[in-house]
């Protein structure tokens, strides 16, 4: 099975493999949401949703259901 | 006369892009909205060397040119527009030296559509703290553009980005990327299309769903459909525009951007690990709301005072004073009063505004809104509209404009629709009289009765808020998905000269909006309570005098009784009292609440004009509304009827203002004409329910 960010641990970094392109708003991909870029989970909400993440230095919160769309490596 | 030069200040949210807007037009400065739409529009001037003049034009914050909101709309449609009368001769991109490399995204955009473009790195104060070190003179040769280092806060940098502003033709207007390497075929055939023009700005007019750009495409679709391609298509291509960027980017950091981490403190993170924490960061989060609401009374207590005195005193000095032609009474009854009654809420609203204002820029709300999200989800909120429900506590309309960030239709939509059930400043004095009124001033385990009261119609408000949004996430389709993304700022001490600003632009526009309102119905209802139909009205002198009961003591009251019932506003009040008459109210709350459609506060005043009307005795009006009685002497105001209005007060749709706000934010009249029907119901059964009970 491929890790999404959603399975993610806080702590963990990992580096952004691929994603559906359709499926991500711009805005996420502009903040540098991009293939080959670390992200490192820094907290999670209540619920575990939504995460709040470092993603090559823009620190960002986005949604558990928005997360499980990027693939990630450890 | 040399021309003014046009600034554009553009730039992420989060960059201090104010701040640097407040050290270039100190308060010289202007807000008005931009036509047709609610997005802010802020104007000022600064003097440049040389005796030039700067217009300075504070854009609203935006990620990029890819427009996701109508903020970011509005900045997307003016550069792209040449014969705009804001179109600028030069553009200042603000960025935050600690998010350089995502902020510089923005200014290669920028510079691509050919504008002369200034790069000012912001919070320069900040970089030792945080071991980094800039080669300004390489960025800017590699840039060709100019960069300044500038300390907003410590007022670092500001000259040399007035003298850079002054000399702005000389800045190249090279671009960054060329847009055709991205995908050669496609632009190269866009180029055989449209030869004379920009392929960056055919590119952005395709991708954008702006208003102009729209018009734009559909004439170009005419002329080439080979261009239009799928969505998806487009967004690919958008994708590698953006990683496009990054390289160059990349690039230009490399050679003249350092960061030493070792030197770096991480404040953040420590401060992050309690505020957002699962379970502390819900218990500081009512801490702070606990607060604010304390603070909200304690402190507005004693300039509320005085304003109500003050304004008192200048209606009896009016009265006796102001020539004839003035019209006297009007003013002293009418206009004075009426604008005391809104004039009384500035503290409440400039403190509200003062918090609002500083849990923004020290980056906590943005916490808050991380935290909420999910509990709010389950009413179809999201937990972007938490600010709004929490400024609604002082003013629907700057609460339902403070939506337009949250991306979701659905969620904005529901926020929009519910906010006006929080318990603004407006039902504030409504509450206070009728609580004073009906509720008896005991302690029930040691706390004070009238206060528990309070305190229940304010969650009444909340709960009703949540209430009517599950219902409404549960009716309403589901329009389309789209994503939460929030930026996480980094801490920040509030700057004192922001707070300030923000207090007097937003107390002062609220006051001027509804001061108009409130002016111009005091004046309607003062003149429709002096004047009335026929001959019953003409002659009352006669037909009072001519009563039995009357005595030369109580002449001038009963006249004044009489005239007032047989006025127009007294027809209007009885008119309606059948359909109010099992609420527990009679005529004269029937006139009061008819001239609160148009704005609560209205209200009291009205009461007090109501009472007032030809009578200068002293009594206050809390006496005169307790002393009121119906024909059969069981009083007006009791614990059923006032326990009534003020369940009918908090769930009816009373303001004008917020009407027209919420037609402009949401373009249709179906939304607030749907608010109004609905609320004014819940309202209607709400209080006859209430009355009915207490009746028993």
């Amino acid at each position: 099975m491929e890790l999404t960010l959603a399975d993610l641990e806080i702590g963990d970094v990992a580096t952004i493999e691929s994603f559906d392109v359709e499926q991500l708003p711009m805005k996420l991909i502009e903040m540098g949401c991009l293939p080959g870029n670390r992200v490192n989970l820094l907290q999670v909400a209540p619920s575990n949703d939504p995460l709040y993440l470092n993603i090559s230095g823009s620190f960002l919160a986005i949604r558990r259901e928005t997360a499980v769309q990027i693939i990630v490596r450890k | 006369m040399s021309k003014n030069i046009n600034v554009a200040l553009i730039g992420n949210p989060n960059t201090g892009k104010s701040s640097v807007f407040n050290q270039l037009t100190g308060l010289n400065q202007k807000t008005g909205n931009y036509p047709g739409i609610t997005v802010e529009k802020r104007q000022g001037v600064c003097r440049l060397p040389r005796g030039v003049k700067a217009r300075i034009l504070d854009l609203p914050g935006t990620y990029s040119l890819n427009a996701s909101s109508l903020d970011e709309n509005v900045v997307v449609e003016l550069l792209l527009n040449k014969n705009d009368k804001d179109f600028p001769d030069v553009a200042v991109v603000i960025s935050d030296v600690e998010n350089l490399k995502r902020n510089m995204l923005l200014f290669t955009q920028i510079k691509d559509l050919n504008i002369p473009t200034i790069l000012v790195i912001n919070m320069s104060d900040r970089m030792n703290r945080k071991g980094i070190s800039i080669d300004a003179e390489k960025m800017e040769e590699l840039l060709q553009a100019k960069v300044v280092l500038v300390s907003a806060r410590k007022n670092e940098g500001i000259d040399t980005l007035k003298q850079h502003i002054t000399s702005y033709k000389n800045i190249s207007t090279l671009p960054c990327v060329s847009i055709a390497s991205i995908d050669q075929d496609y632009f190269a055939s866009l180029k055989r299309t449209f030869p004379n023009q920009s392929l960056y700005k055919l590119w952005l007019v395709i991708t954008q769903d702006v208003n102009f750009a729209r018009i734009e495409r559909q004439k170009m679709e005419a002329q080439d459909a080979t261009h239009t391609r799928s969505r998806s298509f487009l967004k690919r291509l958008q994708q590698k525009e953006t990683i496009k960027r990054y390289q160059y980017i990349n690039n230009v950091l490399k050679a003249c951007y350092n960061k030493d981490s070792a030197k770096a403190t991480d404040l953040r993170g420590r401060l992050d690990r309690i505020l957002t924490h699962k379970v502390w960061g819900f218990v500081i989060f009512f801490l702070v709301l606990f607060t604010i609401f304390q603070a909200l009374y304690d402190w507005s207590s004693v300039p509320m005072d005085v304003i109500d005195t003050s304004f008192a005193q200048l209606s009896d000095w009016a009265k006796v004073n102001l020539p004839n032609w003035l019209a006297p009474n009007l003013i002293a009854e009418g206009v004075i009063p009426g604008l005391g009654g809104i004039v009384i809420f500035v503290p409440q609203i400039a403190l509200l505004f003062l918090f609002i204002a500083v849990l923004e820029e020290t980056g906590y709300m943005s916490r808050v809104v991380f935290i909420t999200d999910r509990v709010m989800r389950r009413f179809g909120l999201s937990g972007k509209s938490v600010v709004p429900l929490i400024s609604g506590t002082a003013c629907a309309i700057p609460a339902i404009m403070a939506t337009r960030n949250i991306e979701n239709w659905k969620e904005r939509l529901i926020t929009i629709l519910v906010t006006p059930f929080t318990t603004c400043s407006a039902r504030l004095p409504v509450y206070l009289i009728l609580i004073s009124l009906v509720i008896p001033n005991d302690r029930i385990l040691g706390a004070n009765l009238q206060g528990l009261v309070l305190m229940f119609f304010y969650l009444l408000g909340f709960a009703m808020a949540l209430l009517a949004a599950f219902v409404l996430h549960n009716t309403l389709p589901k329009r389309q998905t789209s994503h939460f993304v929030v930026e996480m700022p980094n801490y920040r001490i509030p700057l004192l000269k922001n707070v300030i600003v923000t207090i007097i632009e937003k107390t002062k526009s609220f006051v001027l909006e509804a001061g108009k309102i409130i002016l111009a119905i005091s004046i309607l209802l003062w003149v429709m309570a002096s004047n009335g139909p026929g001959a019953t009205f003409k002659n009352a002198p006669e037909i009072v005098a001519a009563q039995a009961e009357v005595t030369d003591a109580n002449f001038e009251q009963k006249l004044s009784a009489y005239k007032l019932e047989h006025s127009y506003l007294g027809y209007v009040g009885k008119g309606i009292e059948p359909i109010i008459r099992p609420l527990g109210y009679d005529w004269k709350i029937g006139i009061a609440i008819v001239s609160s459609f148009a704005a609560r506060e209205v209200f009291v005043g009205t009461l007090a004009t109501i009472y007032n009307v030809g009578d200068s005795s002293e009594v206050t009006i809390k006496n005169r509304m307790s002393a009121e009685t119906y024909s059969d002497g069981t009083p007006v105001f009791n614990l059923a009827s006032g326990l009534s209005l003020m369940v009918f007060y908090a769930f009816a749709m009373q303001c004008m203002s917020t009407l027209a706000v919420v037609r402009k934010e949401t373009n249709s009249w179906r939304w607030p004409a749907v608010q109004l029907v609905v609320m004014t119901l819940i309202a209607y059964l709400g209080a006859l329910v209430t009355f009915q009970y207490f009746s028993l």
